[in-house]
């Protein structure tokens, strides 16, 4: 018998192992796995390479992730907001590594990880500051049909952490509006992908045809309570 | 010295969604070109996209039903219409990049007259940078608008020869609408598409520094 669900957030996240590359789902207020984040805080993996659009708000979730010192690097779109002073103070004293990277290449280098393909041409970035590697050397560029592009790389995550609304045990997810964002692509691009949900189903009460994340992409599923906010939306978790 | 009134930033806006067609996919980026979504004529049906991984987004709630999980790109409380739907990430920026959306209008630092755009970083020594979708958007539409003002406050025009400020994307957009003018941006350089009465000809290169085609 496949038997996917975890006990608890903490046995979810046993296998963390230090160093690994770890995709966080989430978009502002939306899809941010807060409770798995503050378990990944509580586990105690370091030496982490951080995949997340944001580079964390406030204190709390992302932001107190960082600052417990264990995150060495951070792929994202957009680290610089309002409230991104914890980022922004590690940033600026060198105790973390940024790579910036433009919002559909980080969606497409996920998928591309996730899909086995070994790199793919885009023309987002060419002729900026973004087409050049960490060392400062230009990526390679090529001409096709007459536009010009820029290879980029598969980003491939040790471990996801996603959040969705509904799995089964066999991990099949579904998520709410916008809230869905990073999720599925991030549980294709990793070799274990942890998923926190609101409410499991027994197996078979998802309609098969609105499954979005189906169970071969998902490693284990735990429950978390839902944070009740105005119109039950989920405004703490971010 | 003649005498015109400048266009408001409603005016501008009011001008951008008259030319967006009926039934255009469109993107409208954070900012300014929000405002766009607030004078779509009535007779017409736009679909709007967010980043984030919806089409068919509506106004914002009222207060009290705002959803968290419902939010556009910009991190605020929307609605949906009827016939909306969302999506994952990778699925949006394909809508983006893959030619799908029919307009995007962007605010911009600075716009090169054969259309370079800068708009995610002025490049000061020591700022934090961010770039979210600003260059899949940019590359990505089938039109690429700007809404910006032309002038900045020292008067400086941000329709310029070459951007300083870091580059978006190359020859990317098509149009720019400000509170004088709106313009067009060809390999040849600025052609005139309109400029609000009272403003003459000379006086608007010379504002912006740079010869414009009829």
């Amino acid at each position: 018998m496949i038997d996917k669900i975890a006990a608890s957030v903490a046995d979810a996240l046993a296998d963390v192992k230090d160093g690994s590359t770890v995709l966080i789902g989430g978009f502002g207020t939306a899809g941010i796995p807060g409770e798995l984040i503050d378990g990944l805080i509580e586990q105690g993996a370091k030496d982490l390479t951080l995949v997340n659009n944001n580079a964390g708000n406030g204190d709390t979730g992302l932001a107190a992730l960082l600052k417990t010192g264990r995150v060495r690097k951070i792929i994202c779109s957009f680290p610089r907001q309002a409230d991104s002073h914890v980022f922004d103070e590690l940033y600026r004293s060198g105790k973390i590594e940024l790579e910036l990277v433009p919002q559909g290449n980080l969606a497409e280098r996920l998928r591309a990880a996730g899909a086995g393909v070994g790199a793919f041409f885009t023309p987002t970035g060419f002729g900026t500051e973004l087409a050049k590697n960490a060392d400062g050397s230009a990526k390679e560029t090529r001409q096709i049909n007459g536009r010009q592009y820029v290879l980029e790389y598969p980003i491939q995550g040790d471990v996801a952490l996603v959040k969705a609304e509904r799995g089964d045990r066999w991990g099949n997810l579904t998520y709410r509006m916008a809230a869905r964002n990073f999720g599925p692509v991030m549980a294709m691009a990793a070799r274990q992908t942890i998923a926190s949900v609101h409410e499991i189903v027994p197996l078979g009460e998802f309609d098969p045809e609105a499954v979005v994340t189906p169970g071969i992409f998902v490693s284990k599923v735990v429950q978390v309570a839902r944070v009740a906010t105005q119109a039950g939306g989920f405004k703490d978790a971010a | 010295m003649s005498s015109y009134k400048k266009r408001s930033k409603d005016e501008i806006a009011q001008r951008i969604a008259a030319d967006i067609p009926n039934g255009a996919y469109v993107n409208l980026g954070i900012g300014q070109p929000t405002l766009v979504a607030n004078h779509i004529p009535e007779a017409n049906e736009v679909v709007l996209h967010s980043e984030n991984g919806i089409l068919g987004m509506g106004p914002a709630p009222a207060e009290g039903q705002e959803d968290y999980d419902l939010i556009n790109a910009g991190k605020m409380p929307v609605t949906l219409l009827p016939g909306g739907s969302f999506f994952h990430h990778a699925d949006s920026f394909a809508m983006m990049r893959g030619g799908h959306l029919d307009v995007c209008v962007l605010g911009a630092f600075q716009v090169s007259v054969t259309g370079d755009l800068a708009n995610w970083s002025t490049g000061a020594p020591g700022a934090i940078p961010a770039v979210g979708g600003a260059m899949d958007l940019a590359v990505g539409a089938k039109q690429t608008w700007v809404m910006m003002d032309l002038l900045t406050k020292k008067g400086e025009s941000k329709i310029v020869a070459a951007c300083t400020y870091p580059l978006t994307a190359v020859a990317c957009v098509k149009r720019v609408y400000t509170e004088l003018a709106t313009f067009e941006c060809t390999p040849q350089g600025l052609r005139l598409i309109d400029k609000v009465d009272g403003l003459g000809h000379d006086e608007l290169e010379q504002l912006v520094g740079q010869p414009i085609a009829h």
